[in-house]
C-alpha cells in the first residue's frame, strides 16, 4: 500500500484580485521505501507540495490520503499528531531551536509525543550516534558547523521513526563536499528502509533518488523512475 | 482523544525550561517588565503585614484592656467627631462619683479611680523618659488584670491614707535601677518623693505605641494631694460577670447620672467606654489601610499585567520562526498556548518573588510600629496573585502564538 496518495490536489493563493495557482491538479502516489526527488524551477510549487505532504498546509481542493487516512478531514490536533509521529522534516535552513543543545533538539519531537524522559534520552542519543554526532550532544546549534547542524536536524527527523522523511533542499545551505556527506547519509537511511522525499535544484543530487518528479508552474511535468546508474565510463 | 496527564507534565516541564531560557536570555528586559508586578506585590504584602500587625496588636491590646472592664470617662473612645467642644466642656469626673459607685453598685467586682501625670521621674542621677504616673486605689491590680513581679502592691489602708509609696512598671524599674533592687528606694516624681514597695510584671504595649510598663502607680489620695486637687479622674470598673456587662453598664449609668445631677431628660454628660468601641476603631483603621493598599495593589498589578502582555507579544513575534519549527515537529496549539502561558506566569512570578524579597526588610520597618512579621499566608497569596496575573496577561499573546499558521511561521525571518 502507498504511504502517500494525492489526487487532483490544487493550492490557490488569493493575492488581492489575482489568484496564484501554486499547485494545479497534482496527482501522485508514493510507496513505502521509495526515494523520490522533486525538481523544478524556482516558484514551481515544490515547497508548497512538500508542506502539503508534511501536513503543515492543507490543499484548496483535492484528496490527500496518508497511510489510508483522509488528511483533508483532519483537525488541527490530528495534523499535529501526524507531523509528530509519521513525518520527519529536514529544512534547508536546519531550523533548530537555537537555545537548546543538540540532544534537546532531537528530544523535542519525543517530548511532544509523550515519551518519558529516560526513553527520550536513550532514543535521542541513539539518533545522534546514527548521524555520527555522538560526541556533539551538548553543543548548541551555533557551536556546530552547517553540516553538523543538518545532521542534528536529520537525527531529529529520524528519532520518532516516521513513515516518511521530507527534506526541502537539505543541501541548499551547504558547500558541495558537506552536501555530499549529507546525501550519503540519506542514501544510508534509504537503504535502512526509510521513505525519503527530497526537493532539490541540482541534477547530481537528484541522481541519488530512484524516482524524479518534475514540477513546472504547479503542474507535474514529468514523473519518472530512474534506474540506479552505474557511473558512465567515458568511451 | 484526551490528553494524557504524562503528556501534559512533559509539556509543562518543557514550557518551564523554555521560559527560563528565554527569560535568562533577556534578563534586563524581563526584570524591567515585572516592575509593576514588583510594586503590586510589595504593596499587597505590606498591606497584609500591616493588617496582620494591626489585628495582632489589637488582640494583644484587647486582652490587656479586658473585655469585662468598663471605663467611665469624659470622652467616648469612638464616634462623635466634631463634637469636641461638647466633650471638652463636660464637668470633670471627680472622686465623689467614684465613691457613689463604690457605695451603690451591686454588679461590680472591683473599681478604681485613675488619674495620670507625666511629671519627670528621677532616682539619684537616673531619670526615666515619658513615664506615666497613675493614681489608683488598691483594686488596681484586680481591675487591670495586672500581677506583681516582686515586692507588693499597696493595701486599702495605704491607699486611703494616700501614703507616699509607689509600685513600678517593669520598664521604669529597669531604667531607674539598672544595677540594684528598687525595693525600699525613694524616687522623685515631680517635686514629691515616693518609696518603692513593688514592681509589676511586664505587660507589653498597647497597639505597640503606648508601653504599659513605663508606668508608676501611687495611691490616688496622695496623687490628688500632690499633683493637683482640681484634676479630673477616670473610673475603671470590672464587672462581676461579663455576661451582665450591659446591666452593669446600665447600673453605672444610673448611679453616675444621679451623682452628676443630670436632669431626667438630659443627655449623659459622661461616657462609659468598653472594649467594643476599641474594636470599632480598629475596624475603621483596618478598613482604611486595606482600602489604600488594595487601590495601590490593583493599580500596579494592572500596570504590571499590561507590561507583561506587551513583552509577551514582543516575545511571540521574535520567536515566530521557533513556533513554526515546534509546530512542524508536532507541537499542538495547546502545547504552544501552554508554553507561552507558563512563560508569562514565570515572568510574573519572578516579579512576585522580587516583590517579596523587597517587602521583607520593609515589613521589618512595619514591625517597629506594629507587633508583626510578614505572615506566611501573605507570601502564599502574593505568589498566587503573581501567577494569576501572569496567566491572565499572557493569554492573548499565547493565544496568538498558538494560532500561527505553521507554514507562515516557518517562513518568518
Ligand atoms: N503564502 C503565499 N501567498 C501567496 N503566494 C504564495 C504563497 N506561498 C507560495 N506562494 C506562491 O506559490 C508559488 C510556489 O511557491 P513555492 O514556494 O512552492 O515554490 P518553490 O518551487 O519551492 O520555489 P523555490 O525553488 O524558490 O523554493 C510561487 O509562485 C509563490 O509565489
Ligand atoms: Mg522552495
Amino acid at each position: 500500500m502507498n504511504v502517500i496518495n494525492i489526487r487532483n490536489i490544487s493550492k490557490t493563493y488569493v493575492m488581492g484580485v489575482e489568484e496564484v495557482h501554486a499547485l494545479h491538479d497534482v496527482t501522485v502516489q508514493i510507496d513505502r521505501g521509495e526515494y523520490v526527488a522533486i525538481m523544478g524551477p524556482s516558484g514551481s510549487g515544490k515547497s508548497t507540495l512538500m508542506n502539503m505532504l508534511g501536513c503543515l498546509d492543507t490543499p484548496t481542493s483535492g484528496l490527500y490520503e496518508f497511510n489510508g487516512a483522509n488528511v483533508s478531514e483532519m483537525n488541527d490536533n490530528d495534523l499535529a499528531r501526524i507531523r509528530n509521529k509519521e513525518i520527519g522534516f529536514v529544512f534547508q535552513t536546519f531550523n533548530l531551536i537555537p537555545r537548546s543543545d543538540a540532544l534537546h533538539n532531537v528530544e523535542l519531537p519525543l517530548i511532544y509525543g509523550g515519551v518519558n524522559a529516560h526513553e527520550r534520552k536513550r532514543l535521542a542519543a541513539e539518533a545522534l550516534n546514527h548521524v555520527n554526532l555522538g560526541d556533539r550532544m551538548h553543543h548548541r546549534p551555533n557551536e556546530l558547523s552547517g553540516g553538523q547542524r543538518q545532521r542534528v536536524a536529520i537525527a531529529r527527523a529520524l528519532v520518532t521513526k516516521p513513515s516518511i522523511i521530507l527534506a526541502d533542499e537539505p543541501t541548499g545551505n551547504l558547500d558541495t563536499k558537506t552536501g555530499d556527506e549529507i546525501m550519503t547519509l540519506f542514501e544510508e537511511l534509504h537503504h535502512q528502509g526509510n521513505t525519503i522525499i527530497l526537493v532539490t535544484h541540482e541534477e547530481y543530487i537528484a541522481e541519488h533518488a530512484h524516482r524524479i518528479i518534475r514540477l513546472r508552474d504547479g503542474v507535474i511535468e514529468k514523473d519518472e523512475n530512474v534506474q540506479k546508474r552505474v557511473i558512465p565510463t567515458v568511451a | 482523544m484526551g490528553m494524557r496527564i504524562a503528556d501534559f507534565a512533559y509539556e509543562l516541564k518543557e514550557g518551564l525550561a523554555i521560559s527560563f531560557q528565554a527569560i535568562r536570555a533577556n534578563k534586563m528586559r524581563s526584570v524591567l517588565t515585572t516592575l509593576g508586578i514588583v510594586i503590586g506585590i510589595v504593596s499587597v504584602t505590606l498591606m497584609g503585614t500591616a493588617i496582620e500587625g494591626l489585628s495582632r496588636g489589637f488582640n494583644d491590646s484587647i486582652s490587656k484592656i479586658g473585655a469585662d472592664v468598663l471605663y467611665v470617662q469624659k470622652w467616648p473612645w469612638f464616634g462623635g467627631e466634631g463634637e469636641w467642644w461638647k466633650y471638652r466642656n463636660r464637668k470633670d469626673i471627680k472622686m465623689p462619683q467614684f465613691d457613689a459607685i463604690e457605695r451603690h453598685a451591686t454588679l461590680i467586682k472591683s473599681a478604681t479611680p485613675m488619674a495620670g501625670t507625666r511629671a519627670p521621674v528621677k532616682y539619684k542621677g537616673q531619670s526615666s523618659e515619658g513615664v506615666l504616673t497613675l493614681g489608683a486605689n488598691d483594686q488596681y491590680l484586680e481591675t487591670g488584670g495586672v500581677s506583681m513581679d516582686f515586692g507588693r502592691f499597696f493595701n486599702q489602708a495605704e491607699s486611703d491614707g494616700g501614703r507616699p509609696i509607689c509600685v513600678l512598671g517593669s520598664e521604669v524599674a529597669e531604667n531607674l535601677f539598672p544595677n540594684e533592687t528598687p525595693l525600699g528606694k525613694t524616687i522623685r516624681i515631680g517635686t514629691s518623693t515616693f518609696r518603692v514597695i513593688g514592681v509589676m510584671e511586664k505587660q507589653g504595649s498597647l497597639l505597640g505605641i503606648e508601653s504599659l510598663d513605663n508606668r508608676i502607680v501611687v495611691p490616688i489620695e496622695g496623687f490628688i494631694r500632690r499633683f493637683g486637687a482640681n484634676r479630673g479622674i477616670q473610673i475603671n470598673v470590672k464587672a462581676a460577670d461579663i455576661k451582665n456587662l450591659d446591666d452593669t453598664k446600665e447600673e453605672l449609668r444610673g448611679i453616675l447620672r444621679k451623682a452628676r445631677h443630670v436632669p431626667p431628660t438630659g443627655e449623659d454628660d459622661f461616657a462609659i467606654n468598653q472594649q467594643e468601641m476599641f474594636i470599632q476603631t480598629f475596624n475603621a483603621i483596618g478598613a482604611v489601610v486595606a482600602g489604600i493598599g488594595l487601590f495601590i495593589t490593583a493599580l500596579s498589578l494592572f500596570v504590571g499585567a499590561i507590561g507583561i502582555m506587551n513583552i509577551m507579544f514582543v516575545s511571540v513575534t521574535e520567536r515566530t520562526k521557533e513556533i513554526g519549527i515546534r509546530k512542524a515537529i508536532g507541537a499542538k496549539r495547546s502545547t504552544i498556548l501552554l508554553q507561552f502561558l507558563v512563560e508569562s506566569a514565570s515572568l510574573s512570578l519572578i516579579g512576585g518573588i522580587i516583590g517579596i524579597i523587597i517587602s521583607y526588610p520593609l515589613s521589618l520597618l512595619v514591625n517597629q510600629i506594629l507587633p508583626t512579621s510578614m505572615p506566611l499566608s501573605v507570601v502564599g497569596i502574593a505568589i498566587l496573585i503573581s501567577i494569576i496575573v501572569g496567566v491572565v496577561s499572557g493569554f492573548l499573546p499565547a493565544n496568538r502564538a498558538s494560532k500561527l499558521d505553521p507554514v507562515e511561521a516557518l517562513r518568518y525571518e
